[in-house]
């Protein structure tokens, strides 16, 4: 049979976050902002210049070798931060077992940043779905499209200033209206027997 | 004769598949664009489902957080709750005890045969196996109803907590998992020999979908579907959380990446899953199900039965001196209990009162007051007994401040220390990620879900390259997607 059961020790070896992070900067000096560490995860904000180029570094390195792209996400700072959006890479590399997260600003005037599409081929997804959200192009996106939202929606809904309900709860859906209208008409009738 | 190219004009034509399809589990839709039987192009559409639960849970408190995660894999809705809880954990800073990491760790196993069991029953039928279909939910019943059991729900459980579990496992749901544990590897045969040989089986399974290690890393697959292609990637051993470094599993992998060695490593985990529950059972340990944190953990609840159990012997009583008739006990009194006009004072009905202690919390006035053993006493009788909250004994008076502590806790919920964390657990489906980014406030500023499905959907054009559109229902079985995670 070809599946085969194996087992997997639970100790994990591989490059600490910290170390990394040193790596990072001492080859891209002038692209790192910070290292923060929170609850033993490191995360380092870069700038967005050289974002391919950093995450092929980390995907090639045969040291690094970050083949897994467990997540790429956006964070909005609105009112927080001085550049509002972060573009979120939390990296995984399943031979060594070490993992980083790297934090790319991103400015509110010019939401752009290039795309990792040809480093890992999953991003394709992730990257479609924070453009929908956040309204961040990613240039060099083979397909760039609303991905949960309607085609024609307009503003990105997890953007900090997009209310929760919506702009206008009630427009959004035309049929709203006219349910709480027929439902208030019928309330009269007796439904029973 | 003319040669047939030049009689027949041939094109390619676009095929909607979904969103309404049963093959397709749940409202995808392809748009599949075919020369003849052969697939040229997938285009997946997914975002019906769309209920905004990240946006949801930057308007919510952790706590309050939770049950939203039961709303996106609903068929594995354990195993999102307690990768929740332990992404919320980790940001906290707290760590639930040995017995409940212990069974939050069953019932996530065992939520991981249920959810296989769908998976196979669903992906049997879609292929044409109806008995398997059958047999599966036979079984599954089973698992539902021990959910039942411990949580009182089926599907949407919300029974794994932040700081441990809801309540202690009883001994009848041991007995029964156990008896489970002992008769489920026989049913397991009992589905292999239905299909694991089958000509038929076989035929619309090997050779599917198949996609090579490097490429399945790339696209970021996990799970049972990554492992299918021959990565040993499991976060329960690569990064393991509550009770898996403490038994012992092996983990199936595949070496073709094809629907049917996806399909064997699923069987050979539901096989797993029954040992590691095994292990987990003979091993669970006593103690606490619940961390007891001041700051970051609701109080039991028994600490407060001294005041709010309704069967106690005790009545409350409005002072009449105290109170200033301003009707905020009257408002949040759940039975109606409380009766009054505008700035005079106001009587609580005995007869309807409950006990729940809402208009003590509410008074700002301190005018509500506790008379101890007044059960059933006239209204003459207790103001006789009654005496100002500051002079209450002092069991009734610690009661009732954790009876603010905890209606603090739910109104606004605990502060969180600023920082980020991404938490990854291995649900049935692969790898769940919560990503929080918390700015010091009670609600996460950012909530972001890494879900499996969504990452193996967008596989789909990659795996159904080339293939026949009878083999497309086979890849999207393969994947396991459920669209309520997906879309989110």
């Amino acid at each position: 049979m070809a599946v085969t059961e194996v087992r997997i020790s639970l100790h994990a070896a591989g490059i600490a976050p910290k170390e990394i992070a040193e790596k990072i900067k001492e080859k891209f000096p002038d692209q790192v902002v910070d290292v923060a560490e929170f609850r033993d995860q490191v995360s380092v904000i870069v700038k967005r210049d050289q974002i391919v180029a950093m995450l092929r570094y980390l995907h090639d390195d045969p040291l690094l070798s970050f083949d897994h792209l467990q997540d790429l996400t956006a964070v909005d700072y609105l009112n927080k931060k001085d550049v509002r959006f972060e573009v979120v890479y939390n990296l995984y590399s399943i031979r060594f077992r070490h993992n980083i997260r790297i934090r790319a600003q991103v400015p509110d005037n010019d939401p752009k940043i290039s795309s990792v599409v040809p480093i890992w081929a999953g991003a394709n997804w992730h990257e479609r779905e924070c453009f929908d959200m956040f309204g961040i192009v990613f240039s060099g996106h083979p397909d760039l499209r609303r991905i949960l939202m309607p085609e024609d929606w307009e503003g990105y809904p997890l953007r900090k200033d997009y209310p929760l309900k919506g702009f206008e709860f009630e427009k959004d859906w035309p049929g709203f209206t006219e349910v709480i209208k027929r439902s208030k008409e019928l309330r009269e009738f007796e439904w029973e027997g | 004769m003319e040669p047939a190219e030049k009689i027949f004009e041939t094109r390619e034509l676009n095929v909607n598949m979904g969103p309404q399809h049963p093959a397709t589990h749940g409202v995808l839709r392809l748009v599949l664009d075919i020369d003849g039987e052969t697939i040229v192009n997938v285009t997946p559409h997914v975002g019906y489902l769309h209920r905004g639960i990240e946006k949801l849970g930057e308007s919510l408190s952790y706590f309050q957080g939770l049950p939203l995660t039961d709303r996106m894999d609903y068929v594995s809705a354990m195993s999102n709750n307690i990768g929740y809880c332990v992404a919320v954990e980790k940001l906290y800073g707290i760590e639930a005890p040995e017995r409940a990491k212990f069974i939050r760790t069953i019932v996530g196993e065992v939520s991981r045969i249920s959810n296989h069991l769908l998976w196979l029953a669903t992906h049997a039928l879609d292929i044409g196996a109806m008995t398997v279909f059958l047999y599966c939910f036979r079984e599954r019943e089973w698992l539902l109803d021990l959910f039942e059991m411990i949580s009182g729900a089926r599907l949407t459980v919300t029974y794994p907590r932040i700081g441990g579990v809801r309540n202690d496992v009883s001994q009848e749901f041991l007995d029964s998992l156990w008896k489970f544990t002992d008769e489920f590897p026989s049913r397991i045969l009992e589905y292999e020999t239905l299909i694991d040989q089958n000509r038929i089986w076989l035929l619309r399974t090997k050779g599917i979908g198949v996609i090579s290690a490097e490429e399945a890393v790339s696209w970021g697959m996990t799970g049972p579907t990554l492992r299918g292609s021959g990565v040993s990637y499991d976060i329960r051993k690569h990064m393991p959380y509550d009770a898996y470094d403490k038994v012992e599993f092996e983990v199936p992998i595949g070496t073709e990446g094809d629907t049917y060695d996806r399909y064997r490593c699923r069987m050979l985990e539901m096989r797993q899953s029954n040992n590691i529950i095994r292990q987990l059972i003979e091993k669970l340990p006593p103690g606490p199900v619940m961390a007891e944190d001041p700051k970051f953990t609701m109080p039991p609840k028994d600490k407060m039965y001294p005041i709010t159990h309704p069967e106690k012997d005790l009545a409350y009583f409005i002072l009449e001196k105290a109170c200033k008739g301003c009707g905020m006990c009257l408002r949040a009194c759940p039975a109606k209990a409380i009766t009054g006009e505008k700035k005079a004072p106001h009587k609580i009905n005995q007869a309807l009162c409950v006990n729940c202690a809402s208009c003590l919390v509410t008074c700002k006035f301190k005018s509500v007051t506790v008379v101890a053993g007044g059960k059933g006493l006239s209204e003459e009788k207790l103001a006789e007994l009654a005496v100002a909250p500051d002079q209450l004994p002092e069991d009734i008076k610690q009661a009732q401040q954790y009876l603010t502590r905890q209606f603090e806790f739910v109104k606004k919920g605990p502060k969180v220390p600023e920082g980020e964390i991404y938490v990854a657990t291995e649900v049935p489906k692969g790898e769940l990620g919560f990503y929080f980014v918390s700015d010091g406030s009670a609600k996460p500023s950012r909530m972001r879900v890494r879900a499996p499905s969504f990452i193996h959907a967008g596989c789909l054009p990659r795996l159904c390259e080339g293939h026949l559109i009878a083999d497309v229902i086979s890849v999207i079985g393969t994947i396991d997607i459920v669209l309520g995670e997906c879309d989110r």
